[in-house]
């Protein structure tokens, strides 16, 4: 479903990513550990076409969109939602405006049918009651969910998660993995997440890839990541526990 | 010497480099003004937030413009027993330059702040990539509607603060110091053309232009969280405001 191949970028000479190559499984959840500042999210935003490579492919359901303009590349968007770090909710909106956004933009609803899904995905996250509020008025564990329910709305293929329990006390991450591995199970969809929180990705993923250096070290499942023998690897696991 | 000439031109270069993304981001949301969804009603939103909530502010700036002017050329005229020009100059100083360079620089403090700090807020905290994410356009649903609304409210603003200047001029000359009211009329007609008015709101309107994109320049361009922000909020209203000025004169150069 996703491919990326040999990609490279670089920021003022300073090499971020380094032919790195990574297939993504449809219908899973794919985790992306690395360092703080190691390129997770460059990566990410790279997937969904954010940040364009210096070299090398992306491939997205066979559409290869490395190079595609705008309007093409607006098209293959539709089929992604995107989980920001601190959720990205439109301050200017309510909480069911910001649900309601992306199904205003791009179906031809009718408003009490907008209403009805932006409820249906406000209570998925498990959220009630808060759909006229301001995201101001939110906790960050709060905002996070609505800006999961954002991300779902179109009951989007792909669904892309940049450091979902980044900032949040334990409970909270916890119930943010449940709510995580729940939607999954639900929508289908395919999950990509980037983390640096290793108890949370051997809780939630099918499968981990490990970021180092510009380049994926290591891929598999998390028992397969936790027996490995990489010496790389197991400094990092152990590191990150620490 | 070389390195002199580097180090001096090092500003120069740096203020062509900014005019030339600024008319870059100008031609892109004139390309996407004809494409649609067409959305109306961000544009009138904005039409609310540029112009009908600039009123009050242009109303008290416009009226105090035109009395101080009133009782400074009066002051003048008299010298030479010219008091009855008082309402022409005056109607003619508002309507050519003060009605539009005075709102638009109201405009900017007010308005093209707000535009660069909105954005700007936008920027750092990934709103403006979550548009991107979602398939919509961040030239098309924030930067072309509030150039659109400046465009369209700057001259609006323009046509009360002049009328509120003259207002404003009648009844400090002719209550305070005693300047006939049906000469202080009669000049103002005699003297001002249409054109005069015409040609002020096509200054505002280019105004409007300036000071919405530089707003929106530096809000979709702001790097560094909330100090870059707060850097972004003042270059936009310190950039705007020089070239108001600068384009001011060479609009008033080519039609008048």
């Amino acid at each position: 479903m996703i491919k990326l191949i040999k990609i490279s970028k670089s920021f003022n000479s300073q090499k971020v990513l380094d032919e790195l190559d990574l297939n993504i499984d449809p219908e899973k959840i794919t985790v992306i550990i690395g360092q703080s500042g190691g390129g997770k999210s460059v990566l990410l935003k790279h997937i969904i076409g954010l940040i364009r490579p210096d070299s090398g492919q992306i491939i997205i359901d066979k559409i290869d969109i490395t190079n595609l303009n705008d309007k093409k590349l607006n098209e293959v968007r539709k089929k992604f939602g995107m989980l920001f770090q601190d959720a990205a909710l439109f301050d200017s909106m309510t909480v069911g405006e910001n649900v309601a956004f992306p199904l205003n933009e791009h179906t031809r609803l009718s408003r009490k049918e907008i209403n009805k899904i932006v409820n249906e995905k406000l209570n998925l996250v498990g959220l009630e009651n808060v759909i006229h509020k301001m995201p101001s008025e939110l906790s960050g564990g709060m905002r996070k969910r609505v800006g999961l329910a954002r991300a779902i709305a179109l009951d989007p293929k792909i669904v892309l998660f940049d450091e979902p329990t980044t900032g949040l006390d334990p409970i909270m991450r916890e119930s943010v993995d449940e709510l995580i591995v729940a939607t999954q199970k639900r929508t289908k969809a395919t999950f990509v997440i980037i983390s640096h929180d290793i108890e949370s990705t051997f809780t939630i993923a099918h499968k981990v890839a490990m970021l180092y250096q510009g380049k994926i070290v290591a891929v598999g499942t998390p028992d397969e990541i936790r027996s490995s023998n990489n010496s790389f690897v197991k400094r990092f696991i152990r590191d990150l526990r620490i | 010497m070389i390195r002199f000439l580097e180090f001096a031109g090092r500003p120069l270069v740096f203020f062509i480099e900014e005019c030339g993304r600024i008319m870059l981001l100008l031609l892109s949301t004139i390309s996407w003004m004809f494409r649609p969804p067409f959305r109306f009603r961000v544009i009138f939103k904005q039409m609310e937030f540029v112009g009908v909530n600039s009123v009050g502010v242009v109303l008290i700036t416009g009226a105090f413009t035109g009395m101080v002017l009133a009782l400074q050329t009066y002051h003048g005229f008299k010298m030479f027993g010219g008091e009855s020009l008082v309402g022409s100059t005056l109607a003619l100083a508002m309507t050519r330059e003060l009605g539009p360079v005075f709102t638009a620089l109201m405009v900017t403090g007010r308005v093209g702040s707000a535009m660069a700090a909105e954005l700007g807020t936008m920027k750092v905290t990934e709103q403006i990539d979550a548009l991107n994410t979602m398939s919509v356009n961040p030239i098309q649903y924030l930067v072309m509607p509030r150039i659109i609304a400046a465009i369209l409210m700057l001259p609006v603003l323009t046509i009360i603060s002049d009328f509120v200047g003259i207002v404003g001029g009648y009844f400090v000359g002719v209550n305070l110091l005693k300047i006939n009211s049906g000469i202080f009329i009669a000049k103002i007609i005699d003297i001002v053309d249409l054109d005069d008015i015409f040609n002020g709101l096509i200054k505002a309107a280019f105004f409007g232009l300036i000071l919405s994109l530089v707003g929106c320049y530096k809000g979709i361009y702001t790097i560094g969280g909330a100090e870059g922000v707060g850097r972004a909020t003042t270059q936009s209203v310190v950039l705007s405001s020089i070239l108001i000025f600068i384009s001011d004169y060479f609009l008033t150069a080519v039609m008048f």
